[in-house]
């Protein structure tokens, strides 16, 4: 039996692997958090011009796939919201539909300046920051933010998901 | 034919409708009365192959001082594709009453363009097939583009209200 505790390969610090067995063993928090970070499946909502940098940050020199990131063009399917630019209030009640057609756990990401705070639109027509209608996980600033500050934002997101305690029940 | 030409006919053709005759680096507008609009655009479209409708706006003149002339105007670009000619119409629509005939027997696609106006100035065309707001919401008070419109809006859309009440709501359910 030793021996087979010595055999334990420790894929991430605290989740360790049994060979042969097809069994994983750690703290249910940290296994669940971490498949969860390792499988963010965004719905692609391109709101506005972020939109087009969110599509390179998804093409093949970003490679998003190895983080586990696959796009998802179905609200039901995805479990994290990018929203890709300016957010009109003729729009929002659009947004806050996609968003609630998604299964929990969810994540939102404010995907620069516009999303985040309004932008340079202080107007009539635009609403001022996602988070009056939505809750924000991760801000990312920028007009419009490089691919690879929505990487950065998607590795920001991982970290918080790490965090979580207990959000896999609602009794715990 | 020169624009300038054309806009002199149609002065002949319509001496008490044509209010001025401006020329600005070739660019020739023609400011006009509202009344006769179609009439003018049918005469334009049928004698003189002005056959294109490139574009239909409002311009709110509030608060510029040089302007003589209505507080609203109505710009139409016709276009002539065989012969390449420009010819700007603008016409005059005043603000205690603010309407103008509709061009969409002459071209379907003023409708949409006509609409925009609707919304963002508050131009109503006479005669229009489906003259409904066509940028904001159904709802919205008030015409954005009008110089009086103040920058944030004089008050909140009634459904982004209820929109931020819902979001409130369900946050008790959040997981």
């Amino acid at each position: 039996m030793g021996k087979m505790t010595n055999n334990l390969v420790q894929i991430e610090e605290g989740i360790k692997f049994i060979p042969g067995a097809s069994a994983f063993v750690a703290p249910l928090n940290k296994l669940i958090n971490w498949g969860r970070a390792g499988s963010i499946w965004p719905a692609t909502f391109g709101l506005a011009c972020c939109a087009i940098e969110m599509m390179v940050a998804g093409a093949s020199t970003n490679d998003l796939d190895r983080f586990g990131i696959i796009f998802r063009a179905s609200p039901r399917q995805a479990d994290c919201l990018i929203l890709a630019g300016t957010i009109t209030k003729k729009m929002a009640p659009i947004v806050r539909r996609v968003y609630d057609q998604m299964p929990e756990p969810r994540y939102v990401i404010a995907m620069g300046s516009c999303a985040c705070t309004g932008g340079l639109f202080d107007t009539y027509a635009v609403v001022q920051g996602a988070d009056e209608f939505l809750p924000v996980d991760v801000y990312i600033p920028g007009c419009p933010p490089r691919p690879e500050a929505l990487l950065e934002g998607i590795m920001k997101l991982q970290e918080k998901i790490m965090q979580e305690q207990g959000r896999w029940s609602q009794f715990a | 034919m020169e624009p300038i030409r054309i806009a002199a006919q149609l002065e002949e053709k319509f001496p008490d409708s044509i209010l001025g005759i401006m020329e600005h680096r070739g660019q020739v507008t023609t400011s006009v009365a509202r009344t006769p609009i179609v009439e003018i655009i049918q005469f334009l479209k049928t004698e003189h192959q002005m056959n294109h409708l490139n574009c239909l706006c409002g311009v709110d003149n509030l608060h510029r001082t040089a302007h003589v002339g209505e507080r609203f105007e109505v710009i139409y670009q016709l276009y002539s594709i065989e012969n390449r000619i420009l010819l700007r119409l603008k016409a005059q629509v005043p603000e205690a009453e603010p309407a103008i005939d509709s061009i969409c027997g002459l071209w379907t696609g003023a409708n949409w363009l006509e609409r925009e106006t609707y919304d963002l100035f508050g131009i109503i065309f006479n005669n229009h097939p489906n003259l409904k707001r066509i940028l904001t919401p159904d709802d919205w008070q008030g015409h954005p583009l009008r110089k009086d419109y103040a920058l944030k809006g004089d008050q909140e859309w009634s459904g982004f209200e209820q929109l931020k009440e819902k979001a409130a709501q369900l946050k008790q359910f959040e997981f």
